[in-house]
């Protein structure tokens, strides 16, 4: 016990108030500077950009990745190779993002429109479909999605296996009794699954809205936040290791704390009850 | 009439969307394992599709060469006999080296934090003492904390303490940053033990280690492999943490700082990623296809309770 306490306090609550110390001072923590660090997080292009982009990620990874995770749970419920279907959708949860994203990276591979095209992605929309090949990851309208389909791709089993495992929690008997009066299987997913699902489904969505937050492998791997794809993580970084700015980092940091404070009270109190309960 | 031709027509469909998605779920890593057995000129000129027919021109070029960090390895290696292949791999540029580095990061990285974390779960679960309840709150608080936060201070510590770009220091920082999901998980796992087995060890005499080691532990070998393998992964997948503390060091670097450093320096390389990434993904998929249910259990048991 005393040592997870040691290692805790250092580790993690020494550092958070370090950290908000720091967000105060300049690039190398020798002057005051007030609130510069953080007008500069909410002024600067760059920042903006990527601030932007996190919003965009937290919008679309979020909610497609827990209704993906829905429908996939709710379909799959009704097949016999459920088991099978699930552990294929799940295994990238196995892997690293560094290796999701050179797995991507091969699918996303471009080339000039007439030459063979080596990567799927492309090969499908010029051969298949008959479209002009994209550079994903380049082509600025398109590599943010690129990007977060990555992350989709990574975490839709995460979602599918907790969310089926809460669809599985309601009773049969409801779901049969509604069917004896007629409902359609339409219906009883609107009125009845997706209800009882609620707590499931919060859960699942909290969980993802931290993944965004702190989304950072993946562009750093496959873009470096070059070309409109910049995160506030992977912001954070450069301001430590390029620019050496240390007070403009530890911002950064804070802003991503204030962030998910919402996600850590809900937890609090969702454990209390918990608690409670017992 | 027209219901039952529908209700087939909609299990086909059903069929038809599941399947499709577990293509969309499994082609894309089908198709790195394709490309990591293609000779170099093949993965740059076509996609790995074009491999599936005949003539089957597979090739392991790729990995003799990634794992070395030589290229042609095959064909240098039958003019120098007195190179032993694994010491090639071990002490060679290449990837091996990176392999070995993940691993003496991940596993002492698994092991410490574990322990700890078992007798504060047991403490916190079972024992009584004054803040315990306050304790428990702060690390539910904690389990969410970016480690962002942390990165600035720490660093700044380890460079006083020459704890940079050591392996001890990268073990510390996972074993802390491991220990409140730790903590909480096996908790709540310890938690749910029948409470009649403590009464009646401690009515029997029983001092609290001795119930913890003898009782607990050999009842909770299910929960703690469920972590075990967790965060035996959570390491091994790990890209921050090595990035920051361990700097820019090849010797020391795991296999995701030197795949991702190879997909960086861009051309020359470039087509021993597959085999490269595969060779990062090997111990994971092992680990995930033999110990599936306690990986799921290790990562639900936090976030599905109540």
């Amino acid at each position: 016990m005393g040592s997870a306490l040691l290692f805790l306090t250092v580790y993690l609550i020494y550092p958070i108030l370090n950290t908000a110390y720091l967000s105060f001072l300049g690039r190398s923590s020798k002057e005051f500077t007030g609130l510069g660090n953080y007008w500069y997080v909410f002024t600067n292009a760059d920042m903006l950009g990527a601030l932007k982009n996190n919003l965009l990620w937290l919008v679309l990874f979020t909610s497609i990745t827990v209704s993906l995770g829905v429908a996939i749970a709710v379909l799959t419920d009704r097949v016999r190779y459920e088991a099978a279907a699930k552990a294929l959708i799940f295994l990238p949860m196995a892997i690293s993002f560094v290796a999701a994203s050179v797995i991507w990276r091969f699918m996303f591979e471009f080339r000039p429109a007439g030459m063979d095209q080596i990567g799927l992605m492309n090969a499908l929309l010029s051969n298949l479909l008959g479209f002009k090949p994209v550079a994903w990851l380049v082509n600025t309208r398109v590599n943010n999605f690129a990007l977060i389909g990555v992350g989709i791709w990574v975490w839709t089993g995460f979602c599918t296996v907790i969310l089926s495992a809460g669809l599985k929690g309601i009773p049969v008997e409801i779901l049969e009794a509604a069917r004896i009066d007629g409902a359609s299987e339409w219906r009883i997913f609107w009125r009845i699954i997706l209800p009882m699902m609620r707590t499931t489904i919060l859960v699942v969505a909290t969980t993802m809205v931290i993944i965004v937050l702190k989304v950072f492998d993946i562009v750093y791997v496959m873009t470096n936040g070059n070309l409109g794809t910049e995160v506030i993580a992977n912001r954070m970084y450069k301001e430590m290791f390029n620019y050496h700015h240390f007070g403009r980092a530890s911002a950064i940091a804070i802003i991503l704390l204030l962030a998910v404070i919402p996600v850590i009270v809900f937890n609090m109190r969702r454990f209390r009850a918990q608690e409670a309960v017992q | 009439m027209t219901g039952k031709v529908g209700r087939r027509l909609s299990r086909s469909l059903l069929h038809i969307v599941i399947i499709s998605i577990c293509l969309m779920w499994t082609l894309p890593s089908f198709g790195l394992l394709a490309n990591s057995f293609r000779s170099r000129r093949d993965i740059i000129a076509t996609g790995w599709w074009t491999a599936l027919k005949s003539p089957f021109a597979f090739t392991v070029e790729n990995y003799m060469d990634v794992l070395t960090g030589q290229t042609h390895y095959g064909e240098e290696k039958a003019s120098d006999k007195s190179r032993s292949i694994l010491g090639d791999i071990i002490t060679g540029q290449g990837i091996g080296r990176a392999f070995l580095n993940s691993l003496i990061i991940s596993i002492p990285s698994t092991l410490i934090p574990i322990v700890i974390a078992s007798f504060a779960a047991y403490a916190l679960a079972w024992m009584r003492f004054p803040g315990r309840n306050l304790l428990l709150i702060i690390v539910v608080g904690l389990l969410v904390v970016p480690l962002q936060m942390t990165l600035i201070p720490i660093l700044r510590l380890y460079k006083g303490l020459h704890l940079a770009g050591t392996f001890l220091g990268v073990w510390l920082a996972h074993t802390a940053y491991g220990l409140p999901y730790a903590i909480y998980l096996l908790r709540n796992f310890f938690k749910a033990l029948p409470r009649d087995l403590f009464e009646s060890a401690s009515l029997d005499g029983a001092s609290q280690f001795v119930i913890f080691y003898r009782i607990v532990v050999p009842l909770s070998i299910p929960s703690i492999a469920s972590l075990a393998i967790f965060q035996f992964l959570w390491v091994w997948n790990d890209l921050l943490v090595a990035l920051i503390y361990l700097g820019g060091t090849r010797d020391v670097a795991p296999l995701t700082m030197h795949i991702s450093s190879m997909m960086s320096s861009l051309g020359e390389n470039w087509h021993l990623l597959p085999a490269g990434a595969f060779i990062s993904m090997m111990l994971p998929l092992i680990i995930f296809s033999t110990l599936q249910p306690y990986f799921v259990r290790g990562i639900l048991g936090g976030s599905l309770k109540g």
